[in-house]
């Protein structure tokens, strides 16, 4: 039963007829309480959605994609930022991990494709069929998702962060010029890092979550970039201070990465773990939209 | 596989080369009947259209010398001869001048007056003659001056700006200047010595009355204090008010025509005598509202006038801007129009592979470009009409709700509207061709999505409203991205002679409206060459 997610994923949708996965292999007879603890059926469904992501060859390439492009953007925000002796109001760690906005929209691409590829393929109903219990599959997924978005957000986040330490500097950001060191051992710069890389993790929560519920890639992946990117710019035009500050809070991404802020606490929006705590709040409202929608619906 | 063999061999026997009309019919019934794309463009319609009345703004205020913030003043602006929001304010030291006639005057110096703290000359403050249609604000006028930075200069209703011979930097001072009236046109010369003249510019004044006021101004624009690095609408950006002094000697009016015509570079008229019959008679408005220092001395020959505010276009991101709100403001929901839009038009391709229909749609119809133009003609068809229902709707009710809430929409010419409201549809419906473009190139719906989104919505982000790179980097990616095509709603353009920031999150793009537009549909034909020659060779 372990195997069986892992082998269907080879066949093509039409094989997956109800012959196959009815009567004799993956029936739910086989995950009766009577034969299996609760505990192997987690630890099987968590393999079985581990197998299922490891084998598909776009992870490997949205991997690369998420460290490459945070790392790379953060680098060039690094070289184009100069900071005179008067003073720029820059955040050092804000311009390190510039390279953020760009990475999580791949974070995104990964959540929605673990998700509603198996929808595109029909491979869902297998899942579904050797999984019967929805919601544990969904977070069987999540904790996939989250594992690897924390693995290569890690490596982005460093990368990003080591660039900017190396560059910085040079560009005028010293501690001569008021700003804190760009060392991880300074307090809100860990913290920055820290969160960013959590901040990755919950866009990816975030996204999994809308993708299950809209099953179709296109319209999740669309309607999460424009919850991330469009809330913002349309916060900006809404004129009145106090309402422009509320969407501030509100917003995903600006709250989220008011994990970020190093420099201007008092002035901003939101506090930065406040901030992060609001993104988790979407994240989780999302996955349990997802979760409602998957346990509701036909698959 | 099996469907490229059948297709050289078999399919393209003559019956099958198919005519455009029936494939485009084909796709056009295929948007049709998917209720979510309809639904997702009406989607974007309302969007585009919606954001509109999230928009708050109420007038701000203005900042006055002590930093005080005086509510509501200053929402409103003169409208200048071409229609345009103008700066009409200085200090005006001037005579009624009747039919053709002339002012010439010696200008001994242009300074920032003395305890000014903080703000010296403004490359921009100004101090020569004028001949004005009448003291009201905004009403016809030609000028000759000398400027703090930027040389000697003839400048006329607002806009135009004619460059003089003394080079920027220049010491000029004592320097000569000169207006002829004849007829609707006037002149302006200059001259070092007041013998030999050179003539800067002549500008035609349509519809100049008999009676004009000529004379001697001086002005100046606020120094720049910029406040954040975000422009809210309705408020101003921080200005350090200033002050400019000029200095004039053997003032002369006459009026009359000039006897004989005025020969550049040699011929002289009187330039001594008629300014002290002159004197006794001129008077001084601050036009455009008295401010604390403004006014003039007469003392002799001599004559000295101090007047600050400007006389130029009223650019939004100066420092001495009215607070008017760029019509283009209405329209922020373009941004989540274009999600929808997007969405909408990948899916139009990505839905073909991810149901295998395309295997039938090129088995029914084996030129395989034809079909992909079919789906952008119609893409970009439905969506402009979508972006035209939108913008449409946008423009006139976020108009009126900014109105409401005191607001001044600064106004533009009929082109210019129908350029937002076009350019804002023919974007939209462009972006959808790049989707469909996009679509079939990637296959994979996610992907295409994200790489438009994140070359359209995030470099618009990242220059207009992030503050995290420079104004270089910002102009830079919006040179090079297909956001570049938000230029095409730009409505204020830039003016040389009004010192702004002209940066991206004030709303100025760094490529003119339709070259802007134009970088997105050079990657939307680059991206559906590219998608015509990859499903030409690929299996479906």
């Amino acid at each position: 039963m372990r195997s069986g997610p892992g082998n269907s994923a080879r066949l093509s949708p039409a094989h997956i007829g109800p012959a196959h996965i009815g009567p004799a292999h993956i029936g739910p007879a086989h995950i009766g309480p009577a034969h299996i603890g609760p505990a192997r059926v987690g630890a099987g469904v968590l393999h079985a959605e581990w197998t299922k992501l490891r084998t598909v060859p776009s992870t490997a390439w949205l991997l690369v994609g998420i460290v490459g492009l945070t790392a790379v953007a953060g680098a060039l925000a690094d070289a184009a930022a100069k900071c005179p002796a008067s003073g720029c109001g820059l955040d050092p760690a804000r311009v390190s991990l510039t390279g953020t906005y760009l990475g999580q929209a791949v974070v995104a691409i990964l959540a929605v494709v673990a998700i509603s590829d198996e929808y595109g393929t029909g491979m869902i109903r297998t899942t579904l069929a050797a999984v019967p219990r929805r919601g544990a599959m969904l977070a069987a997924k999540a904790a996939n998702v989250s594992a690897v978005v924390l693995l290569a957000g890690a490596a982005a986040v460093l990368a990003s962060w080591l660039a900017g330490w190396l560059i910085l500097p040079g560009h005028g950001f010293t501690a001569a010029a008021g700003y804190a060191s760009l060392s991880l051992t300074d307090g809100p710069m860990l913290r920055a890092v820290a969160g960013t890389v959590l901040y990755l993790a919950l866009v990816g929560l975030l996204s999994l979550g809308i993708a299950t519920a809209v099953r179709e890639p296109a319209a999740a992946i669309g309607s999460v970039l424009g919850l991330l990117y469009v809330v913002p710019i349309i916060a900006a035009v809404v004129g009145s201070p106090s309402w422009h500050r509320h969407l501030e809070q509100f917003a995903p991404m600006t709250a989220g990465l008011a994990i970020q802020d190093t420099t201007g606490l008092a002035a901003a929006p939101i506090s930065p773990w406040a901030g992060l705590g609001v993104l988790a709040g979407w994240a989780a409202a999302g996955l349990l939209a997802g979760s409602v929608a998957l346990t509701r619906r036909d698959a | 596989m099996s469907i490229g063999p059948v297709r050289t061999s078999v399919m393209r026997a003559p019956v099958m080369r198919t005519a455009f009309w029936p494939i485009l019919h084909a796709e056009w019934t295929k948007f049709r009947t998917v209720r979510g794309w309809v639904v997702g463009m009406v989607l974007a319609a309302l969007v585009t259209a919606g954001i509109a009345l999230l928009n708050h703004s109420s007038c701000g205020g203005t900042v006055v010398p002590g930093g005080k913030v005086i509510a509501g003043v200053g929402c409103t602006a003169p409208i200048g001869p071409g229609g345009e929001a103008v700066t009409d304010s200085f200090y005006f030291v001037h005579q009624p001048m009747t039919a053709d006639g002339s002012i010439t005057a010696r200008l001994t110096a242009l300074t920032s007056p003395a305890g000014q703290d903080g703000v010296g000359l403004q490359p921009w403050a100004k101090g020569g003659l004028i001949i004005k249609a009448s003291t009201r604000p905004g009403s016809a006028y030609a000028a000759v001056m000398l400027t703090g930075g930027h040389g000697v200069r003839m400048q006329y209703d607002f806009t135009a700006d004619i460059d003089g011979n003394v080079a920027a930097g220049a010491r000029v001072v004592p320097h000569w200047l000169r207006l002829t009236r004849a007829g609707d046109a006037i002149t302006g010369y200059e001259s070092a010595n007041g013998t030999q003249w050179t003539k800067i510019g002549t500008a035609v004044l349509a519809g100049l009355p008999r009676t004009v006021q000529a004379g001697m101004f001086a002005t100046s624009p606020p120094g720049s204090v910029q406040v954040g690095s975000q422009s809210i609408a309705g408020s101003s950006a921080g200005a350090g008010m200033a002050l400019a002094t000029a200095r004039f000697t053997d003032v002369s009016l006459r009026s009359g025509p000039l006897a004989g015509p005025v020969a550049i570079g040699t011929v002289a008229t009187s330039t001594v005598a008629t300014s002290t019959g002159a004197a006794g008679r001129w008077s001084g408005t601050a036009v455009g509202g008295l401010t604390t220092g403004e006014g003039f001395r007469q003392a002799g020959g001599a004559v000295s006038v101090t007047g600050t505010g400007d006389i130029a276009p009223d650019v939004p991101a100066s420092p001495g801007a009215a607070g008017g709100t760029p019509a283009e403001q209405t329209l922020e929901g373009t941004f989540g129009g274009l999600i929808a839009v997007i969405i909408v038009a990948v899916m139009f391709m990505t839905a073909e592979y991810r149901r295998n229909l395309l295997r039938v749609t090129f088995s029914a119809a084996p030129r395989r470009g034809a079909v992909l133009a079919a789906k952008a003609l119609v893409i970009g068809t439905v969506t402009f009409v979508a972006g035209l229902a939108g913008a449409a709707t946008a423009i006139p009710a976020g108009e009126a709700l900014l109105r409401s809430n005191g607001n001044f929409i600064l106004p533009i010419g009929l082109l210019t509207q129908v350029r937002l409201v076009a350019g804002t549809a023919a974007l939209l419906a462009v972006t959808a061709v790049l989707g469909v473009a996009l679509g079939a190139v990637l296959r994979l719906g996610a992907a295409a999505i994200t790489a438009i989104v994140m070359t359209m919505v995030l470099p618009y982000f990242f220059a207009g409203q992030l503050a995290l790179l420079p104004a270089s980097a910002a102009d830079w990616l919006l040179r090079v991205t297909p956001a570049a095509a938000f230029a095409v709603q730009q409505t204020i353009p830039q003016y040389p002679q009004v010192a702004a920031s002209y940066t991206a999150a004030n709303g100025y793009f760094p490529l003119a409206p339709w070259a802007g537009f134009a970088v997105l549909c050079g990657y939307a034909a680059a991206a559906l060459v590219l998608a015509v020659v990859l499903v030409r060779r690929r299996d479906a």
